[in-house]
């Protein structure tokens, strides 16, 4: 019990720390602020003139598919932020330290949720002007956001992982756009799944961003009718299927993770 | 007295593609308390490597080691909690002010809000870091920087401290600055160990020097010991006519301690005196008896350089995988 207490207490630590960098460096700040905002629009408009969906509109259809892709992509954060600490030294410091060795992972993972956070009350603000409407409850749409909040977070720990392995943080950056990109766009974030080629909708069905996705849009009465045309198991029982996913990610990653950071020293 | 920091037949292997490389190679260590270890050797040497095992970040192949009376590999919390590490590349955090660096480091060692932030403003004072204590990092100085990871180091007042190459890179101001704040520490009490590339350093700092080669410890004594073995300074001349070397080799000879060697060119000797001024006067007198002209002439402390071409007969020069490996 103490061994919880102690990564908490010492989590709170660096999760200060880390809010501390996002203030100073407001470069990071605004990425984290405009990127969302710009898909919303981009796709808003620029996908919603040309998609056509029955029963609900597009830009409803393609909100939650947005929250989807960003929360995930913040992810990456996790892992850059971990790859600059340990190439500056910091970890090593953190390590010779008397505190816990989960304090690091637990504090950074931590403070990304709460970036992540931030983009969706901006990202939810901007749908709100261009005629996105939560058409559920205030507790299903609170469901709904904390269920991408906590599918966000498990990717966080793949990320940390990530960065524990890789040199420096570009490694992560690039590393993350190669399998998060096709990862977010393979799936019913963006677009319907019954027009996809077979091999592709299969991959669609079972990725989790997909059911993820399935599972905000009904959380805050975005479906429409529309995306639940899929047979496939997951798409049927979304909030499920992804919090299966999102404990099978802890259950590998968190010991992983913690384990490559006590080892990250040595190489 | 007991040694504080007690390492023996320490091992580190590391794989690499041209086969197996030991940056540590049976190394023993000893520093009894209160007193100041000076590990003296070039890039690649193995002093980091040491350092990072002693202070647990870095687990041995082989060998045993204690910090304050605790095994580093069974008990590494313990061996954390009383020792502090400032190491080569100061690692403090540049978007953070250095009074919030230290105070997140005392919350760490849960001295308590209160405590941690009076400790933070006490060390910034300490250090000179009065000024800049509020501003982010980012805008210091390399001696800034690592007068705050040294200040780090010291937050919870560690009794044992090791500082791993604490003024490679800075300017001589700043080392001279540097200097002057470990020799308070010392005069305070901690036992220290303290990797170095600069002879001059460990002589100015350290009580004991162990002199450390591949992994290796292959001279140790008091910095006079030392000396005795190397000899102290260097005359180095530099004859207008190389004709003359002879001639000149024998009028050094009458003052040199040791060999004296001839550089490449054939006109440059160096030759290994202990008496220092006086010495020098001597051998110019000589010289300029024999009717030998030199176009410069000097007097030098040994460097690193000298102290391994007088144990090993080579000098520093390492295959670059070491220093790669000093480097991560």
């Amino acid at each position: 019990m103490s061994v919880m207490v102690d990564a908490l207490g010492d989590g709170a630590v660096v999760v200060k720390r880390n809010l501390i960098k996002i203030v100073r460096v407001p470069e990071l700040m605004i990425f984290t602020l405009v990127s969302p905002i710009m898909f919303v629009l981009l796709f808003a408009y620029v996908f919603g003139s040309a998609i056509n969906l029955q029963g609900t509109g597009y830009r409803e259809f393609l909100i939650a598919g947005i929250f989807a892709q960003t929360v995930i992509f913040g992810a990456t954060y996790t892992g850059a932020g971990i790859a600059d600490d340990m190439k500056k030294g910091i970890i090593d410091r953190f390590r010779s330290l008397p505190m816990s060795q989960a304090a690091v992972l637990v504090g950074r993972t931590a403070s990304d949720v709460l970036i992540n956070l931030i983009s969706i009350a901006v990202m939810a603000g901007t749908g709100l002007l261009v005629g996105w409407r939560i058409r559920t409850s205030f507790w299903e749409a609170v469901a709904g956001f904390l269920l991408l909040l906590f599918f966000a977070y498990t990717f966080s720990w793949i990320m940390a992982w990530v960065g524990l392995l890789v040199p420096s943080p570009e490694v992560v950056n690039n590393a993350a756009f190669i399998v998060i990109f096709p990862l977010t766009f393979i799936a019913n974030t963006f677009v319907p799944l019954e027009n996809l080629p077979t091999a592709l909708k299969v991959f669609a069905e079972w990725n989790p961003v997909s059911s993820m996705t399935q599972a905000t849009r009904e959380l805050f009465g975005n479906s429409g009718g529309v995306a639940a045309t899929s047979h496939a198991w997951p798409i049927q029982n979304p909030v499920l299927y992804t919090v299966l996913w999102g404990l099978v990610i802890l259950a590998i990653f968190v010991p992983l993770s913690v384990r490559q950071y006590k080892r990250a020293a040595s190489r | 007295m007991a040694d504080v920091i007690h390492a023996e037949g320490l091992v580190k292997r590391y794989g690499s593609r041209s086969g197996e490389v030991r940056a540590l190679d049976g190394l023993d260590l000893a520093v009894p308390e209160g007193t100041v270890l000076g590990l003296l050797g070039p890039n690649g040497a193995g002093k980091t490597t040491a350092v990072r095992i002693l202070t647990t970040l870095l687990e041995a192949d082989g060998g045993r080691a204690t910090v304050a009376g605790l095994d580093v590999r069974k008990d590494a919390k313990g061996v954390r909690k009383r020792i502090g590490l400032s190491g080569q590349y100061a690692a403090v955090d540049e978007y953070l002010t250095g009074f919030e660096n230290l105070d997140m480091i005392g919350r760490i060692y849960k001295l308590g809000r209160t405590a941690s932030r009076a400790r933070a403003r006490e060390l910034l004072e300490r250090f000179d870091l009065v000024e800049s204590g509020d501003r982010p990092v980012k805008g210091y100085s390399g001696g800034m920087r690592r007068r705050l990871d040294l200040a780090g180091a010291l937050v919870a007042e560690p009794p044992v401290l090791f500082l791993d190459e604490p003024t490679t890179g800075l300017d001589p101001r700043s080392r001279t600055g540097m200097w002057e704040v470990i020799r308070e520490l010392v005069r305070g009490g901690t036992t220290l160990l303290l990797t170095t590339q600069y002879l001059e350093e460990a002589d100015r700092l350290a009580d004991a020097i162990v002199v450390i080669d591949k992994g290796r410890a292959i001279a140790q004594g008091t910095s006079d010991e030392l000396k005795r073995q190397v000899g102290g300074e260097r005359i180095e001349l530099v004859l207008t006519d190389p004709s003359q070397l002879d001639k000149a080799r024998a009028v050094l000879a009458t003052v040199a301690v040791s060999d004296i060697t001839v550089d490449e060119d054939g006109r440059s000797l160096t030759a290994p005196v202990s008496g220092g001024p006086p010495d020098l006067m001597e051998a110019l007198r000589g010289l300029d008896a024999a009717g030998i002209v030199v176009s410069d002439v000097g007097l030098r402390r040994p460097t690193l350089d000298d102290v391994f071409l007088s144990l090993t007969g080579h000098t520093t020069e390492t295959p670059p995988l070491d220093k790669q490996e000093d480097a991560a």
